[in-house]
């Protein structure tokens, strides 16, 4: 059972974010190049190989995932494309969704308004905070 | 209707134990046109041979048909005994009743009724056999080489020597290559150029080789044994018979600021020059892209210095014609450029370089005389990181998605390098795998790490930033997972390397086929590794894919010899199985052409009978016997039906299928 | 019930001379069974095979008809396989709306090392042509004497 779900979320993980892990040829250059290297407990190559691994749990309580800047230097950098920062990116929703915590209710997003909110800015907090 | 005979072969037991030789021979005797039906313990034997041979004869057979063992194993032996009887070899059809029945039935009704079966096919197929008689094209006796590296050289050297005539086309002013550039060779650190140089050298001396330098091949036509080629010998404003490479010129030329490519411009050249002292042939050439002479008419101080004068400012490219038998494509490769890896700082920093600049830097004959000096300052760098893996194994579409092959040898030569003649540098190399697999390659890179105490590190480099005169390397390392920086004085690049950007074009000109990265492909990847799939054309060295130098010597070698074999032929026989295109049926839409992997399909326009007794041009489809193999793929893509493929025609088969449904 | 014990399909086999021809031999060669209904024709290459032998056979009465070729990128004529694969797939797919169902067509890559790949390939497929009983959507009745 225990298995099962682990390969079921693995399985979201990948769909989530659209990375196959198993491109990796894990040479480091995202951890290499990462600017929130020391933030992070696990670091971008780890995330790759523990996705890889089916190891997801250990990702969703880390704390690493919120200092993720989403700078997509990762990203860019990946010689064999495997867009590490876009795990980083499932992994963090999937917290978000199995917690059930919607952090963003569409319910409160009238009493935020205000004339210098940006509308990309209620779109992204969206995508962010509430799935 | 053909006159057939049948034979049954027992092959002892091996056939007879499941099949019943004599109700297949009795059951095919009865089949229209057979007439005549026998079985025998051993077909290919002598015996066996000679019954074929007599009934042959004796029953004016027009076709014979062997119900034996695969027609792998046979077929040439068979139709030998009926070229000795006087019957066209082609004439011969093979029943497969061993492997293909036999050995895998164990039941004798369901393997004899097979066995009638797989007999009739080969009946119905030997009824619309015909006659074929394998072409012969004769070989001119001449080799031409396509690139002067290493490669084109060692190919040329050892087809000179078996006594055949070959010309080295070389599109630089000097032949030599890459290896001319390459200060020491890994794993024995022997000086490139002292054992490049004389090979160059025996080149240029030996009778049976021209090299053609500054040319390049203009358009080839033609197939195996009967090329023709024309060569552009390209205006070098110098008449290469009367300079005598004094370097006079190249010494008075005012056009001081020409960056240096032979030193992949880490210093300049003037615009009359001789590329390094031990060029071949040692002549000068004049840069059009810089001559103050040639681009506006005044100057002329070489001619003036010139006492030989061998400067000719009206020279015109030149074509050279000639006729080949084979041709060899040695066109090498280039490392990468790395424009597109800004997070190296290559194009902000002139002390990020590539290992080939290294190796300039390394040489005594280079812009610093042998002193690793940076280039930005000309200080002595104590501080050197190395990364490796610099766009080969990546799949973003600035890399190559192979692995180059000889950066980790190379790189763990300069490390070592560095280490012996400065033992006062900290040497790091950022590695994702050490891959020196090779005759004592995997001992030298830990002589690197053991002896000369080279920090290798597991990881890669994110990216350098050039600061205060230093470059911030910032890194991962893998094995302690931390995330490391270093100041490094300069960072050398291990580019990937990529087949030269003129491959591409000689391919098409040769009807040759690259794959993807544009390597050029081999005839087959494991058993004809330095044959391309188009007859006559051979590969030698890195356009075929990444080697190093002893590798690339090798397969120069097995190149020659492949040459050497073609051009001892006087003629070549013809697989007599080809296309035929029917040009009455022929519209000429191209769809052949296109298929064919050979290029054997040309197009002409032919006069035809007209209506109203015109006579109309159509343009018509024709195979050339010489260089089609005999796949089929343009019966098969032909719309109209015009193709066939002989001893393989579409009646044939369908007879086949015919039998075998019924 | 009876009738479909005993039927027994007619299969063609194109094999390229260069890989499954061989690989077929080999099977013989190590002694591996496959059905006797598999009749093997030996053409140069894949890509000889036109879509009208497969027509043909179905016409006159075969069940189900494969295509052995070299593994994609052993091709002996470089490039041939992938033009029969190309091929194939756009004759099966139209063969399989004119009722001749995809278990009857099939294209399998087979090299000459591979004898026993070949066996299982032709034990299986005899099996799936079995199970999918007489082929009459195409079969021509006036090639029937």
């Amino acid at each position: 059972m225990q298995k099962n779900q682990e390969l079921e979320l693995t399985a979201t993980i990948k769909r989530i974010s659209g990375v196959n892990p198993r491109l990796c040829m894990k040479c480091g250059k995202c951890s290499a190049t990462c600017p929130a290297f020391d933030e992070m407990d696990y670091h971008p190559h780890q995330f790759v190989d523990l996705v890889d691994k089916g190891q997801i749990e250990k990702l969703m309580n880390s704390k690493g995932i919120w200092n993720c800047l989403s700078c997509f230097a990762c990203l860019e950098r990946c010689p064999r494309m495997v867009e590490p920062a876009k795990l980083i990116e499932a992994v963090r929703l999937a917290v978000i969704r199995q917690q059930g915590q919607n952090h963003l209710k569409p319910e409160q997003i009238p009493d935020l308004l205000d004339e210098n909110l940006p509308q990309q800015a209620i779109t992204s907090a969206f995508r962010k905070y509430a799935k | 209707m053909q006159r057939i005979g049948v034979f049954v072969c027992w092959c002892g037991t091996n056939i007879a134990a499941t099949v019943d030789v004599k109700a297949v021979a009795e059951a095919l005797g009865k089949e229209p046109g057979v007439v005549f039906a026998t079985d025998y313990q051993y077909m290919c034997s002598q015996a066996g041979q000679d019954m074929i041979r007599d009934a042959i004869k004796e029953h004016n057979l027009g076709g014979v048909v062997i119900c034996s063992c695969s027609p792998r194993m046979h077929e040439t032996t068979f139709r030998k005994t009926a070229e000795k009887a006087g019957l066209n070899p082609y004439m011969v059809e093979i029943a497969n009743i061993r492997e293909q029945c036999s050995w895998i039935h164990k039941d004798m009704p369901t393997a004899t009724e097979k066995a009638v079966i797989l007999g009739r096919a080969a009946i119905a197929k030997v009824h619309l056999n015909a006659p074929l008689t394998a072409g012969e094209s004769p070989v001119t006796k001449r080799a031409l080489v396509i690139g002067g590296g290493i490669a084109g050289i060692q190919t040329a050297l050892d087809i000179a020597d078996a006594g055949f005539p070959v010309d080295i086309v070389e599109k630089k002013p000097t032949i030599g290559g890459k290896m001319t550039q390459i200060d020491k060779t890994f794993p024995t650190l022997d000086c490139a150029a002292c054992i490049l140089t004389p090979k160059m050298v025996e080149a240029a001396q030996n009778e049976n080789i021209r090299i053609f330098s500054y040319s390049e091949v203009d358009s080839v036509k033609g197939f195996v044994g009967n090329f023709h080629a024309t060569i552009r010998r390209k205006a070098r404003y110098v008449k290469e018979d009367v300079c005598t490479g004094c370097g006079l010129c190249t010494e008075k030329c005012p056009q001081k600021k020409v960056p240096n490519e032979f030193n992949l411009g880490l210093d300049n050249r003037r615009a009359i020059y001789i590329p390094f002292a031990q060029a071949v042939p040692k002549v000068a050439t004049i840069d059009p892209n810089y001559c103050t002479m040639l681009k506006s008419g005044k100057c002329g101080v070489c001619a003036k210095v010139c006492t030989a004068g061998a400067i000719d400012y009206k020279q015109k490219d030149e074509f050279i014609e000639e006729d080949y038998g084979a041709i060899v494509v040695a066109t090498g490769f280039n490392p990468i450029k790395l424009d597109r890896y800004d997070e190296y700082a290559y194009s902000q920093s002139p002390d990020v370089v590539t290992s080939l600049e290294f190796e300039r830097l390394m040489n005594a004959a280079g812009p610093t005389a042998g002193t690793l000096l940076r280039p930005s300052d000309g200080e002595h760098p104590h501080t050197l990181v190395f990364v490796q893996c610099v766009g080969s194994r990546e799949t973003r579409d600035c890399g190559k998605p192979y692995c180059s092959k000889i950066c980790c040898m190379y790189t763990a030569k300069h490390a070592m390098l560095c280490r012996e003649k400065y033992p006062d540098t900290e040497v790091y190399v950022f590695y994702i795998d050490v891959r020196t697999p090779g005759k004592n390659f995997d001992e030298f890179y830990r002589r690197a790490v053991e002896e000369y105490g080279v920090h290798y590190i597991k990881g890669m480099v994110g990216k350098v930033v050039p600061e205060n005169g230093k470059l911030k390397v910032q890194a991962s390392d893998l094995l302690s997972n931390e995330q490391i920086h270093i100041d490094a004085d300069m960072v050398i690049l291990a580019a990937a390397i990529e087949p030269d950007e003129s491959a591409r074009s000689i391919a098409t000109m040769l009807t040759a086929s690259m794959d993807t990265n544009d390597f050029f492909t081999e005839a087959h990847p494991k058993l004809r590794p330095v044959e391309s799939p188009t007859a006559g054309i051979f590969l030698s060295g890195v356009c075929q894919g990444p080697k190093d130098i002893p590798e690339t010597v090798a397969q120069a070698g097995a190149a020659a010899s492949k040459v050497i074999g073609l051009l001892a032929k006087d003629h070549l026989m013809c697989n007599p199985c080809v296309a035929e295109a029917n040009e009455l049926m022929c519209n000429g839409c191209s769809s052949c052409e296109k298929v064919c992997p050979y290029g054997a399909i040309t197009y002409s326009d032919k006069e035809f009978p007209g209506p109203n007794r015109t006579r109309v041009l159509r343009r018509v489809a024709s195979v050339n016997p010489a260089v089609c193999q005999g796949c089929g793929a343009c019966t098969v893509a032909c719309p109209s039906g015009a193709m066939d493929l002989k001893g393989f025609s579409t009646s044939q088969i369908m007879a086949e299928v015919d039998a075998i449904c019924k | 019930m009876q009738v479909n014990n005993e039927f027994k399909p007619t299969i063609v086999a194109f094999c390229c001379n260069w890989c499954s021809y061989a690989g077929a031999d080999l099977s013989g060669t190590n002694r591996l069974n496959y059905p006797a209904n598999v009749k093997i024709i030996r053409v140069p290459c894949s890509c000889r095979v036109n879509p009208m032998f497969i027509l043909r056979a179905f016409q006159r009465g075969a069940d189900g008809v494969i295509i052995c070729g070299c593994h994609p990128g052993d091709c002996h004529y470089t490039t041939g396989n992938y033009y029969a694969r190309r091929r194939m797939t756009l004759l099966f797919s139209m063969l399989d709306y004119l009722g001749i169902e995809k278990g009857r067509t099939r294209v399998e890559w087979v090299s000459a090392a591979e004898g026993a790949k070949f066996a299982a390939t032709m034990n299986e497929f005899v099996e799936t042509v079995t199970k999918l009983g007489e082929n009459k959507r195409l079969e021509d009745l006036r090639c029937k004497n």
